[in-house]
């Protein structure tokens, strides 16, 4: 069922087209674990989120955007920018908070952005980001661009009254702006569910006329089709749908985080849905690549993230003259 | 100096003078807000834009603060020059994480990638009968947040001269006008007027005492200097105009002519912008001070509804000359 629901969902790519999808998969997740052995070694230091076993949303998703696309991420936000197009070494440099470093170090994981790829970013404040994805919106339609603005956020956001202020603008305006929830299930150590009224999620947005629906976010060739969908209709002009991605972290809140709130059946259940391994047996079971295939582009991917490694490894600290750079622009 | 034809016109005609202005020159520019449409704003502090410039250019939106300010910061990132209307200065309580983490450290964080080039426009002052919840100047806590800038004029010319500035700054600019204001005359140039942002301005001469005084309390100071004149004290009185960056060289200078100076703010006295001043001018003209610089400001309550009550929230003339005299004992 699930199969054939995939074959259908991706039925508009080629073979290399799905094998570029696994490729990013496999890569964020490989990005990812490097970054936790850096933390535990004391490279990384502050809190590092990690996006491990929801690689399919950025994947999916910001595979249907264009370069002049918009979006906003969250701390849980690394596989968004290495989708949107951020240098890998830029990023753990950053994360090792160097000079070269895609913020210059100064950002840090809370506040990573990259303007290159108008990747607005992420701002350290649960759905703080939120609202500057919809002004993107608001300036796409106001200078008359086709361009689309996404908001990834975590399920924390839904209870943020924020949220509500710019559902209903997006929808007043009918920007051309995407809300994505990816509900991993817990906000920091809490159950959504214990702490969120009403019957879905979905409801958040529809009670504001949003088109909104709950898409299964372990599924990239899933995740992929409504961001077609939900993409191409703001690309027209009829304005923002509200997606709920039905996820799961595999690791902790941030790499410390024992877990000791989940339960061992939860994760298992979860972990049986990973989106890595399960894409990898779809396309060998639908012929688009063999077992050989894929294990060389696994062996490329571990290539790129220990280069990206060396390569940021080798970045310099910040000097104590770049603290006040750029207070103000001039 | 300009040299252009001036005529006179209100505070609030000065302000919106430059925006038309500057809406006309610059396509990029928007202003957005809580009836600044149709309605041309509560206290018409609008007039006239919506007729020229339609809804694409003046937006009305919900009484959403939070959002529509955070909107505005993600449309400054995005290539638009913004300006947003927070109706009453109080409701900066409404957005200040927009604010506060948002737009005023994206340029840093980014390491220059991101620019946000916005206006947010605001009213303060007492003396309206608003009371406690729409009478408050919180400039003060926007000057302690690196990456704003925070402007306050006192004059028609100011105004237009420092809005112009505002709307073309790449940073985000924080315009506090003192409602009480509005109606206030003035020669202002007709046509490009631009009052560069961390320039103070002497607005009256004066030898013997330094009055710093910032937005409405700049005409109390003026007055207050005509009382001292009475009693043979020739006061200076200089405007900041602007309050973040500080033109601390500005108000040095008056200081070390002068050896004496009072800081005069509408806003608390406590933790406000006179004891930075306070600060700022002692550490710089420490030598050549006669007397311990003074500060003048709101007394640490609430403001009450009460026109009986409020009139004490005001610093006056009375008050100011006092202070000097105290100088003098």
């Amino acid at each position: 069922m699930a199969a054939r629901k995939k074959k259908e969902a991706g039925a508009d790519l080629d073979a290399e087209a799905l094998v570029d999808l696994y490729r990013m998969l496999v890569r964020i997740r490989v990005f990812e674990e490097a970054v936790r052995r850096y933390h535990v070694a004391g490279k990384a230091p502050g809190l590092v989120h990690l996006c491990t076993g929801q690689e399919a949303v950025p994947t999916g998703f910001i595979s249907v955007l264009r370069p002049d696309d918009y979006i906003t991420i969250y701390h849980r936000g690394h596989g968004h920018c290495i989708a949107k197009g951020t240098a890998m070494d830029a990023l753990l440099g950053e994360l090792l908070h160097r000079r070269e470093g895609l913020n210059l170090g100064r950002a840090g994981e809370p506040h990573l952005n990259d303007a290159a790829t108008n990747n607005i970013g992420s701002t350290g404040i649960v759905g703080g980001s939120v609202p500057l994805a919809v002004g993107a919106a608001l300036s796409a339609k106001l200078r008359g661009t086709d361009q689309v603005s996404v908001s990834f956020f975590g399920d924390g956001v839904l209870n943020q009254g924020v949220l509500f202020e710019v559902l209903n603008m997006a929808a007043i305006w009918s920007l051309p702006i995407v809300f994505v929830c990816e509900d991993n299930r817990y906000g920091e150590f809490t159950e959504g569910a214990k702490v969120t009224a009403g019957k879905s999620y979905t409801d958040r947005g529809a009670v504001f006329g949003i088109p909104s629906e709950i898409v299964d976010g372990m599924d990239v060739l899933a995740v992929r089709e409504a961001a077609v969908k939900s993409t191409e209709r703001a690309r027209r002009g009829e304005g923002p749908s509200f997606l709920v991605m039905e996820t799961y972290r595999f690791t902790g809140h941030h790499v410390s985080d024992k877990q000791e709130y989940k339960k061992s059946e939860e994760m298992k259940e979860w972990e049986a849905r990973d989106p890595v391994p399960n894409f990898r047996q779809w396309l060998i079971e639908q012929g688009h690549a063999n077992e050989a295939a894929l294990d060389a582009i696994d062996a490329e991917i571990d290539t790129e993230v220990d280069e990206a490694a060396k390569s940021a490894d080798a970045m310099a600290e910040p000097k104590a003259e770049d603290l006040e750079a750029y207070v103000y622009a001039s | 100096m300009s040299t252009q034809a001036e005529r006179e016109l209100s505070t609030r005609q000065a302000i919106i003078e430059a925006i038309a202005q500057e809406f006309r020159r610059d396509p990029a520019t928007v202003y957005i807000g809580e009836d600044v449409g149709p309605a041309e704003g509560v206290f018409k502090q609008t007039e006239g834009l919506h007729a020229e410039f339609g809804d694409n250019r003046v937006i009305d939106t919900p009484i959403s603060e939070a959002g529509m300010f955070g909107m505005t910061v993600g449309a400054a990132m995005s290539g638009m020059r913004p300006i947003v209307e927070i109706m009453f200065g109080d409701f900066l309580t409404l957005v200040m994480d927009q604010l506060v983490n948002h737009a005023a450290k994206i340029h840093y964080l980014s390491g220059g990638g991101f620019r946000v080039p916005m206006v947010m426009r605001t009213g303060i002052g007492v003396g309206g009968v608003l009371g406690s919840t729409h009478s408050q100047t919180f400039y003060s806590w926007a000057a302690n947040v690196p990456g704003l800038k925070v402007v306050a004029p006192s004059t028609p010319a100011d105004a237009k001269g420092l809005m112009t500035s505002a709307i073309r700054d790449d940073n985000p600019v924080l315009y506090f006008e003192d409602r009480m204001t509005y109606n206030y005359k003035g020669s202002v140039p007709e046509g490009e007027h631009l009052v560069e942002l961390g320039r103070a301005d002497v607005k009256r001469e004066g030898t013997d005492v330094t009055l710093i005084a910032f937005s409405r309390m700049v005409h109390i100071a003026l007055k207050a200097a005509e009382k001292l004149e009475a009693e043979g004290i020739s006061a200076e009185v200089v405007d900041p105009r602007t309050i973040a960056p500080l033109d601390k060289e500005g108000l040095i200078d008056s200081v070390l002519k002068t050896g004496r100076a009072v800081v005069i703010d509408g806003g608390h006295e406590l933790y406000g912008v006179t004891g930075e001043v306070a600060a700022t001018v002692s550490e710089g003209a420490f030598d050549y001070l006669d007397a311990p610089v003074l500060r003048l400001g709101a007394p640490h309550n609430p403001v009450p509804c009460s026109k009986t009550l409020e009139k004490f929230m005001v610093p006056t003339p009375e008050q100011i000359v006092a202070k000097v005299m105290s100088m003098y004992g």
